[in-house]
């Protein structure tokens, strides 16, 4: 399993030489988005209108963070659970996403998409929010202010760890990982 | 009759609440400690050493745990000898959950069920609260509560079995559960289980189960051996920390069980993310 540290907006040279189970440093710009978002965004799409943010080469991480405390650029942030977004994600892939960042299991669709158009699902810790938020520095809202946690924003972030689940071979960690532990009787 | 002001009964339970969002409780902290030790995987190894990580730095930073606080739930049993003066139990536990929340920065997570708005503005900030009564003998009230999360709500699961089925069928269906949620509830899990009752009855017993301390021994010497089968049984789905492989997937199995119908034998099985945010209080 490899380490590497790379910087958004991701290249299909970035993504092709990650593994499953490859431990990811993010830095630069990653944008946030939940269901109620990622339909507003595919809406878009089908409608030919121009979206709140560059897809191309984009990171999108879903989690509806805590409110910050004043001072705070946000509240704790991990993971919510991925498969959510799945009917969403393949046509978001399709226009130029590079890298999504959850947690849980993803469907067929969403790993063909990444196989074929080039992109990863990353992992993060679920429940580790307070930790997480550490590596965010800024927080704006760019989109949906009106959904509230799930509104759409705009995160600076460095050294934000993830872990390869999904990568653009087919490959998946859970289904690895279990292999290599579970006791058949 | 003895009597509790209202205002008490809000500040305590607020207190509770805003506490619990923060600080992971010790059988929680110790039960992933152990976990942490017997992990036979690096990559769950190092999962579980972000959770540690994560549980030291809310608490001394006091930030919540996780950015899911949860849907707020409790469980009140009320004494017959004692009466709250100046308003209703209800109320001020809502009031209690709405300003420890807003004052805490918690997210409120409560929406309409089809259309999915917030209802923050129009109930209260993530209100109503889950609260399940019960009327006791004396002249106390005990608050159990829980920060519960949404991610191992959804892969909870209800059925009636076949009472042929018994305990193999309990097995079988505990660890079809178990299996099927996979990495989605946040494992290392703790899982409670109601068995017997009617159908509502089971799964109110499996989020109660939920509400004991992770480690401490079933009462009932059967369902303590039962417990302790089914935790090993599911640790050899191979799960893992975080659905990444490993040994350690369950913290804790923890079984209710109630007297049912001569014709049914209901199960359910409600899943506690590793963020097992619970506290308890009596006034």
């Amino acid at each position: 399993m490899a380490e590497y540290h790379m910087t958004t907006p991701l290249s299909d040279e970035d993504v092709s030489k990650l593994e499953a189970g490859d431990i990811v440093y993010l830095n630069g710009t990653i944008y946030t988005a939940r269901d109620a978002a990622h339909k507003r965004l595919v809406d878009l799409i089908e409608k030919g209108e121009q979206l709140p943010f560059d897809l191309k080469g984009s990171v999108i991480y879903f989690v509806g963070p805590t409110p910050p405390k004043p001072g705070e650029p946000i509240g704790s942030a991990g993971p919510t659970t991925s498969y959510r977004m799945d009917s969403y994600s393949p046509i978001l892939i399709e226009h130029g996403q590079k890298g999504m960042i959850g947690k849980g299991k993803r469907n067929e669709a969403v790993k063909e998409a990444c196989k074929k158009h080039k992109a990863v699902y990353f992992g993060a810790t679920g429940g580790a929010g307070a930790l997480i938020a550490k590596a965010i520095k800024k927080a704006e809202v760019i989109a949906y202010p009106e959904l509230g946690p799930e509104a759409i924003r705009k995160l600076e972030v460095e050294e934000f760890p993830v872990t390869v689940i999904n990568d653009t071979h087919g490959n998946d960690l859970y289904e690895m990982g279990r292999a290599k532990y579970e006791v058949k009787d | 009759m003895r009597e509790i002001a209202y205002d008490d009964l809000v500040k305590s339970v607020k207190a509770m609440v805003m506490h619990t969002a923060s600080h992971l409780p010790e059988d929680a902290l110790k039960a992933i400690e152990e976990a942490y030790e017997n992990e036979k995987s690096e990559v769950a190894k190092s999962v579980l050493k972000q959770i540690l990580d994560n549980a030291h730095l809310a608490s001394e930073e006091d930030r919540p745990l996780c950015q899911d606080t949860g849907l707020a739930v409790y469980f009140v049993n009320v004494g017959e000898e004692v009466k709250v003066v100046g308003g209703s139990i209800r109320d001020a536990i809502n009031q209690a959950t709405e300003e420890a929340y807003k004052e805490g920065y918690l997210r409120a997570s409560t929406c309409d069920c089809f259309d999915r708005h917030n209802l923050k503005d129009e109930v209260g900030y993530n209100l109503p609260a889950v609260i399940h009564f019960d009327i006791v003998p004396g002249d106390k009230i005990e608050i159990e509560y829980a920060a519960k999360g949404g991610g191992s709500e959804n892969v909870s699961r209800a059925t009636v079995l076949a009472p042929a089925q018994g305990k193999e069928g309990i097995k079988n269906f505990v660890k079809q559960v178990i299996s099927d949620a996979g990495p989605n509830p946040c494992p290392p899990i703790i899982v409670g289980v109601g068995i017997g009752g009617t159908f509502e009855v089971a799964a109110k017993s499996s989020k109660h189960a939920l509400f004991r301390e992770a480690g401490t021994p079933n009462p009932n010497p059967d369902l303590d051996a039962f417990e302790k089968q089914l935790k090993e049984e599911l640790n050899k789905l191979g799960i893992g920390a975080m659905g990444m492989g490993g040994t350690q997937t369950v913290l804790a199995v923890h079984i209710e069980k109630n007297p049912c119908h001569i014709a049914s034998l209901p199960v359910s099985v409600n899943v506690q993310c590793h963020s097992s945010r619970h506290s308890h209080i009596t006034l």
